[in-house]
């Protein structure tokens, strides 16, 4: 179908891109460029002080159009002091 | 989507303090074989199309102190992130009331107004949305899945055994 496949990586990262102004953002698509399937890091400012819940709202609500036809989508968003712990973590 | 059950069971996946409890605990994998249809999809009805209403809803969340909305049952999920959910659940030693949404889509529907959120699985603890899988996975890595449990009355399988080992090493240390 074609409207699975509308979006691609780049225009969701935009889109992330001019609403929170991440300091860091990473848009995977696991879908082999078919756009039905993604995964999202993002990392801003505008999240502290958000609780989880929050946080992963405002990204659904950023991508609300998007999400209507994008299958899986996945995403892990941190304040950037957050983030500087989930690296220690990851090293 | 293997990929959430190889996260989940690998090894220094936990928070340290959880480390000798989580490899304590067997961790049974239920291979999710069918596709994914983790959010709304084109196939989804207008939206004149019967509900399951917020009344009817409010009710449901609250039939158990755990409850979770997903992509086939606990015994057989239909989709990696609803699997997640379950092995999360299953580590924690949570019981649970389960409502398959693919059985009904007025209340796949539903639930996804009554809470404004986009994907399936979700999950409510003492009537109260919490997220979905990947929420749900965060929480289980920082160890807030257990406060927020216990905030509910409901003791972790993860925490006891983390006890049962601290009282254990108290007594080897004596």
């Amino acid at each position: 179908m074609s409207s699975e496949c509308k979006y691609d990586a780049k225009h969701l990262e935009d889109k992330l891109r001019a609403r929170f102004e991440p300091s860091h953002v990473e848009v995977t698509d696991d879908s082999d460029g078919c756009g039905a399937k993604f995964s999202v890091i993002i990392v801003s400012k505008e999240f502290v002080g958000q609780s989880l819940l929050k946080k992963h709202r405002l990204v659904n609500q950023s991508l609300a159009e998007e999400l209507k036809s994008i299958h899986a989508f996945s995403q892990k968003a941190y304040t950037p002091e957050e983030w500087e712990k989930v690296q220690q973590q990851q090293q | 989507m293997n990929r959430i059950s190889q996260i989940l069971l690998r090894p220094g996946f936990f928070t340290s303090h959880l480390a000798g409890a989580a490899r304590a605990t067997p961790v049974m994998t239920t291979a999710a074989t069918t596709r994914c249809w983790y959010s709304a999809d084109a196939t989804a009805p207008p939206a004149s199309a019967a509900t399951v209403d917020k009344s009817t809803l409010e009710k449901l969340v609250r039939t158990n102190k755990v409850v979770v909305f997903m992509k086939g049952n606990p015994q057989a999920p239909r989709c990696g992130f609803s699997n997640a959910v379950v092995q999360i659940m299953r580590m924690h030693g949570v019981q649970y009331d389960a409502h398959d949404v693919l059985q009904n889509e007025a209340l796949r529907q539903g639930v996804k107004e009554f809470t404004d959120w986009p994907t399936i699985p979700q999950v409510f603890i003492n009537g109260e949305f919490v997220g979905g899988c990947d929420i749900l996975l965060q929480m289980h890595q920082s160890g807030d899945l257990i406060e927020e449990l216990q905030k509910a009355g409901i003791v972790s399988e993860l925490l006891k055994a983390q006890q049962a080992k601290d009282e254990q090493d108290a007594k080897n240390k004596k």
